[in-house]
């Protein structure tokens, strides 16, 4: 897509980070512009994007979801609860990634066979998952041995310092690329743009529009399940009331990066700067001392700005 | 005496159409006036710049002898000149009383004064007869039938003097119709002048005293409705020269792709029958909502069939959109921006949506778009642009292109030149006479009599869902197609 809108729709999150980075650089040069700091940057950033990965490919395809919170600490009380038995880490990593994917199934099922709205659907998720969670830890914090699973959200100490970023920055940065080229590059990825920008076209066009979100949610809350699996490593615990509210964050990350809530539009890359934005915005805040309500003003006024910008790109771009 | 409505000389222009093109038009008090005129001819725009929807460029009105000029509907309203639309405009989770004040209620302070308001509406409904429905129910619990009451309460409570109904009985069972008309005459007797607007000239004759008919954006003629003859009227509605903007090209029709056999759909439609062949153009006449575009629906597997046979080439059966397409069978739909196009989806999306393989290219999809572009002379920056950018008539070519692309050798078009520019149309023209010409089966529902004259080779006419017999072009005209779309005898 070589185009001069696309590049502007592109550019427009990588210009807004380009700023914020510069702006805190000037600010707070010694404390901010710094190796260990942008490392933990992206460490913070990890847990946000990856489930906005997810979240991006069911924006796109007109959906949303509100209990990916709920289903990320499902997922940590999931994994402790597996090493708690014994079973391998790698199984445990794995079976966080099916009990999200079986999270996305079941509100992909609820929202295609009952007719009923994704906002809806997933308010009610947003609760049940949540419960579903403490029921499963019984109501606690659910405690897991030590595995190599801990490391993936750990700066590289010197022995690895050749890493640059901790494993699952790495990890987001692969799937990211993944994601970008499943909706670039495949069939499936075609169409929720289509399903997302005009339900009745898709329709029309022999697209199996039920199929197409199933497959969306399904696949999406995959990556809340990898999400839950950084934040267990960064909880080292099951923890069934952490990630509280991250839903927003997602959502907002999103938006930032282009995404339409109105369904197809959003753009992979796009979504990973918008969490950036976000976590940047956060640590220059907290590097310049400002309280963390000043904080969270900013970031609700970046959110409103973002969408405000490319609702005048698009309108400069006919 | 001057009358009590007067339009002079109304022009109204969008861009580049005028829609209305000096348009005369006057009603009085206790008259029922007739506005007749093909779809497109300027009806609801005339309506509309009366109502204050939309303000006129050029022209007069006058109502009881004073300038007219409403800001917004409200205002005209307001004036005493109501609207009865077709698809009626009541909150339908709101009581008939809530509604029939809707916009002006009683107030006291900051409160509604809710028994001056039941009374408003008790007075209103006895008023038409209907004392019994009551001012406390909600809307939405009432038939069709008593809405449309309940809003043409709502013009007798602000106290109308002008009543405009438009095909006021489209949605009305045959016994309501009835009712209706007795309460427009009721209305008349009580000095209200009413336009009727009308498809249908037996309902013309039974109500109207006079009538106007419009074609083209202008007033072409109007008379006194018992003097004048059904086929004098017709003749007014159609009478235009077909120019050379019509291509049809010699060609023999190939054996048959499309067979339906006394299809019905759940309402609509109920009863057609064709065969469509290869090398023809078969064009589907009748008003809107006679069920034509549900006969495209069901063929292409997006409404259900209830009964009847379908046969696509050598498949019988129904059949799901995904399967059509594979058959080879491609739709364009009469709602271009609401089912046609993925708006915000650029022109490469859009055209190769049908036909993508497993693993995309966008160089690919972006070449195949290039293609179509240059060969149906589209209208755009790039192949990125979004559709939603373009002219419609540029739109209507990409929803074209997507069937090109995917090879469909039967093509379902459902209004395809429906409000594009007339070089468009043109170039539409010609494209679908080289398709019929290369040995493809079109089938052109068309609300517009002079084009499916002009590049059909056979029509069909359908009527309150039911299809007539397909006859060649040469054996039929719009004299004719009129009569059998409106189900009227040239009296």
């Amino acid at each position: 897509m070589k185009t001069s809108t696309s590049i502007l729709t592109r550019l427009g999150p990588l210009i807004g980070l380009v700023f914020v980075v510069a702006l805190f650089a000037v600010l707070r040069p010694r404390t901010f512009l710094t190796v260990g700091n942008f490392q933990i940057m992206l460490l913070q950033t990890a847990v946000v994007a990856t489930a906005a990965l997810g979240m991006t490919m069911i924006i796109i395809s007109g959906g949303i979801d509100l209990s990916i919170g709920s289903n990320i600490a499902l997922c940590t009380v999931v994994i402790a609860s597996l090493l708690a038995k014994g079973v391998p880490p790698v199984f445990a990593a794995l079976g966080s990634i099916a009990v999200g994917s079986l999270c996305g199934l079941l509100i992909g099922t609820l929202i295609t066979r009952l007719r009923l709205t994704p906002f809806i659907v997933t308010l009610g998720t947003w609760g049940a998952l949540r419960g579903a969670a403490k029921g499963l830890a019984h109501e606690s914090i659910v405690t897991a041995p030590a595995t190599w699973l801990n490391g993936l959200l750990q700066t590289p100490g010197p022995g690895s310092r050749w890493m640059l970023v901790a494993p699952g920055v790495w990890l987001m940065l692969a799937l990211t690329v993944f994601v970008s080229a499943l909706l670039r590059f495949t069939r499936f990825g075609r169409y929720i743009f289509a399903v997302g920008s005009n339900e009745q076209t898709a329709r029309l066009c022999g697209i199996s529009v039920g199929r197409t979100k199933l497959l969306t949610y399904a696949l999406g809350l995959a990556f809340a399940g990898i999400a839950g699996l950084m934040q267990f490593s960064y909880l080292t615990v099951g923890d069934p009331t952490t990630a509280n509210g991250i839903e927003l964050a997602v959502i907002a990350a999103v938006v930032i990066g282009g995404g339409s809530l109105s369904g197809g539009e959003g753009s992979v890359f796009g979504t990973v700067i918008g969490a950036l934005i976000m976590t940047v915005v956060a640590n220059g805040c907290t590097k310049m001392n400002l309280a963390n309500w000043i904080q969270e003003i900013v970031t609700g006024i970046i959110i409103i700005a973002a969408v405000v910008l490319d609702r005048l790109r698009h309108r400069v771009g006919t | 005496m001057s009358a009590l409505l007067q339009m002079e000389g109304v022009r109204k222009r969008f861009g580049a159409t005028l829609a209305l093109d000096g348009v005369d038009l006057d009603v009085d008090a206790g008259e029922v006036l007739a506005l007749i005129g093909e779809n497109g001819a300027g009806k609801s725009t005339l309506m509309k710049v009366l109502s204050g929807a939309h303000a006129p460029n050029e022209g007069r009105m006058q109502l009881a002898g004073e300038a007219f000029a409403p800001k917004d509907p409200a205002a005209a309203r307001r004036a005493g000149v109501s609207m009865i639309y077709q698809e009626l405009s009541l909150a339908l989770h709101l009581t008939v009383a809530e509604n029939i004040v809707l916009g002006m209620e009683p107030m006291r302070g900051p409160f509604v004064r809710r028994a001056e308001m039941r009374r408003l509406a008790i007075d209103a409904m006895t008023e038409l007869g209907r004392p019994d429905i009551s001012p406390e129910i909600p809307v939405r619990k009432l038939p069709v039938a008593d809405r449309q009451l309940v809003e043409i309460g709502r013009a007798l409570a602000v106290g109308a003097r002008v009543l405009v109904l438009d095909e006021p009985t489209s949605s009305l069972a045959r016994h309501d119709i009835e009712r209706l008309f007795d309460l427009v005459r009721k209305l008349k007797a009580r000095g209200l002048a009413i336009i009727y607007i009308s498809h249908f000239l037996e309902e013309v004759r039974a109500l109207c005293d006079r009538f106007i008919v419009l074609r083209d954006g202008r007033s072409v003629g109007s008379g006194v409705t018992a003097e004048t003859k059904n086929a004098d009227i017709i003749r007014l509605m159609v009478g235009r020269s077909v120019d050379d903007l019509y291509p049809r090209s010699e060609r023999t029709a190939g054996e048959p792709v499309l067979v339906l056999e006394k299809i019905a759909g759940v309402s609509k439609p109920a009863d057609a029958s064709l065969t469509l062949h290869r090398g023809e153009v078969l064009g589907i006449a009748g008003l809107i909502g006679s069920g034509r575009t549900e006969m495209l629906r069901a063929i292409f597997g997006l409404d259900p069939i209830r009964t009847g046979r379908l046969a696509v080439k050598t498949r019988h059966g129904p059949a799901t959109p995904a399967q059509q397409w594979s058959r080879g069978v491609g739709l364009v739909s009469e709602d271009r921006k609401g089912e046609g196009l993925a708006l915000n989806l650029n022109i490469a999306e859009n055209t190769t949506l049908t036909s993508l393989p497993r693993w995309v290219s966008p160089r690919a999809q972006s070449r195949s778009a290039q293609r179509w572009i240059g060969r149906l002379g589209i209208r755009c920056r790039e192949t990125t642009q979004a559709v939603g950018e373009l002219s419609g008539g540029n739109q209507q070519k990409v929803a074209l292109a997507r069937l090109l692309e995917h090879d469909a050798d039967i093509f379902l078009l459902d209004e395809p030149t429906r409000g594009i520019d007339v070089a468009a149309k043109a170039e539409i023209y010609r494209l679908i006479n080289e398709l019929a010409c290369a040995g493809k089966a079109v089938l052109l529902v068309s609300s517009y009599l002079p084009e499916l004259l002009g590049i059909c080779d056979r029509i069909a006419v359908m009527c309150k869902g039911r299809l007539g017999p397909a006859r060649p072009v040469s054996e039929i005209d719009e004299h004719q197609i009129m009569i059998e779309a409106t189900d009227t005898s040239p009296a």
